[in-house]
């Protein structure tokens, strides 16, 4: 069985309007999967619906094991009181009793997590002192203690300084090396080569491949419309620009 | 137990559940839901006080009634959500004080409390707040923690801050009694924005348990000494000592400048 699989797959808001049709993909354990779409292309669609959040209008969806994300605007409160080794033990909220104090196991996992993500020294600091990528890689060590299968990842380098940027790179590929498979969400077409697969969305799946087969002119094109910018022929350097809604 | 023990046993008491309780309402912006509800109980309080029914009876169903009431308000998309709430509030308010003409408790009691006036079974309700309070925000630590922290939608943040609002009504319901449903407000807020620069959930929670039990012992007793009335002393000490925590812990730097006129919640 695929890590996660869909089939026909609408989604949307309301079950008459579906937002995002047509997806159809299935992902393996162990690969990763860029997610390219421009604003309001369905991405956070896609991941809501994979987490159960909305309801799919038409088809099928199947997550093999246990899911866990990494929201872009996490909502967090930075003057909230909490440390990031704490963040990170909130992965261990789901499996723990509420009569229960979190397991010494999971503790211990939890400031693994952040070491992984470089951030050891930086455990008992408040999340909120925390720079934008330094709170991002928190947010990935506590869905690694959450110990997920599968992890959607939405735009996990969106505002991030260069030194987090190359941590997380590194923590996803030993992800993917321990059979976990990603689901990336990214503006960043150049850097989506480096996944297995590409999965581009514009309202609808335009493709679904590998990056030879997907980042072409014409596909990115259909992905992304007007938004896209091609900056160097032949070599297809390409860029997003944004519109701001 | 001298009317000074009772006073003082009561005052402790419900510090020590709205103490920790101030926290998590501060950490879910709800003071100003704590003082919808505890102002718009009144006409509860003042029909169970000229029925000569027990007031804890008349405060719950007021709170109820208030809290009903009040979200309904907030739905109001024509004069806005606050608007309405304020008008509401007010109006409950008014109904109460109406009602609390004609019975023999005095206004003032409802309005201010009456610590040297408690009764055994208020003394009883008090420590079964505690006793609850203490027990729920323990059993509930981490949805709370995790709903405050980021609201995403696996963290049920309705649901959490449902049950924190529950919670709020029972605590006014029995603090009332000692502090009326005005001053009861200062227990409900003052120790979550003493303990503000305290670095850890639990330092506060417990900081706070300490500081609303200190303060009501400590504002029980100055009204024994100079002569001034309990509740009042209570809120004050109360409210010096937040002020006192805020201005130690400086933090002017990041303080946001605001004109008097948005800090009245104005957009200005």
């Amino acid at each position: 069985m695929s890590a996660v699989r869909a089939e026909h797959l609408a989604a949307g808001y309301r079950a008459d309007e579906p937002v995002l049709r047509d997806v159809e993909f299935a992902a393996e354990a162990g690969q990763t999967v860029a997610v390219l779409a421009p604003n309001g292309g369905g991405k956070t669609t896609l991941f809501r619906t994979l987490l159960g959040e909305l309801a799919a209008a038409h088809g099928t969806f199947a997550v093999d094991g246990t899911l866990a994300s990494v929201p872009q605007h996490d909502q967090a409160r930075l003057d909230f009181p909490v440390s990031a080794l704490d963040v990170a033990l909130m992965g261990a909220y789901g499996r723990t009793p509420w009569w229960r104090r979190i397991a010494r196991a999971d503790r211990e996992a939890a400031r693994e997590a952040l070491a992984r993500v470089g951030l050891a020294d930086r455990a008992r600091d408040a999340f909120g002192s925390l720079s934008g990528g330094q709170r991002r890689r928190v947010a990935i060590a506590r869905a690694i203690v959450q110990d997920a299968r599968v992890l959607l990842l939405d735009e996990p380098f969106a505002g991030v300084d260069r030194a987090s940027e190359e941590r997380i790179l590194a923590v996803l590929d030993e992800l993917a090396g321990e059979g976990r498979t990603l689901l990336i969400a990214s503006h960043d077409v150049e850097q989506s080569r480096r996944w297995d697969r590409v999965l581009c969305l514009n309202r609808r799946q335009i493709a679904f491949g590998t990056p030879e087969d997907t980042l072409t002119a014409p596909t990115l094109a259909a992905t992304y419309g007007d938004e896209l910018v091609v900056l160097r022929e032949p070599r297809m350097g390409l860029t997003i620009q944004h519109h701001d809604h | 137990m001298t009317i000074l023990d009772r006073a003082l046993l009561e005052a402790v008491l419900l510090g020590l559940a709205c103490g920790p309780l101030s926290v998590w309402l501060l950490a879910y912006r709800q003071a100003y839901a704590a003082e919808s509800l505890a102002h718009a109980m009144l006409p509860g309080l003042a029909l169970a006080a000229a029925a000569g029914a027990p007031l804890l009876l008349g405060g719950a169903g007021g709170v109820v009634a208030a809290g009903l009431l009040v979200a309904l308000a907030a739905r109001d998309r024509r004069i806005g959500g606050d608007v309405a709430i304020a008008v509401t509030v007010t109006a409950l308010f008014g109904l109460g004080a109406l009602l609390a003409l004609d019975s023999e408790t005095p206004l003032a009691d409802l309005l201010f409390g009456d610590l040297l006036g408690v009764t055994d079974s208020d003394l009883v309700a008090a420590a079964v707040l505690a006793g609850s309070v203490a027990l729920l925000l323990a059993a509930g630590h981490r949805p709370l923690t995790a709903a405050a922290f980021a609201p995403l939608p696996e963290t049920r943040p309705a649901r959490v801050q449902a049950a924190l609002l529950v919670l709020l009504g029972a605590a006014i319901v029995v603090a009332v009694q000692g502090l009326g449903n005005l001053l009861v407000l200062a227990l409900l807020v003052a120790p979550g924005v003493a303990v503000r620069p305290l670095p850890s959930l639990r330092a506060q929670l417990l900081a706070a348990a300490a500081m609303g039990a200190g303060s009501g012992a400590l504002g029980v007793l100055a009204s024994d000494r100079l002569g001034t009335a309990a509740g009042a002393s209570v809120a004050i000490v109360l409210v010096l000592v937040a002020v006192v925590a805020l201005l130690a812990s400086g933090g002017g730097g990041d303080r946001v400048r605001r004109s008097p006129i948005e800090a009245l919640g104005g957009r200005a």
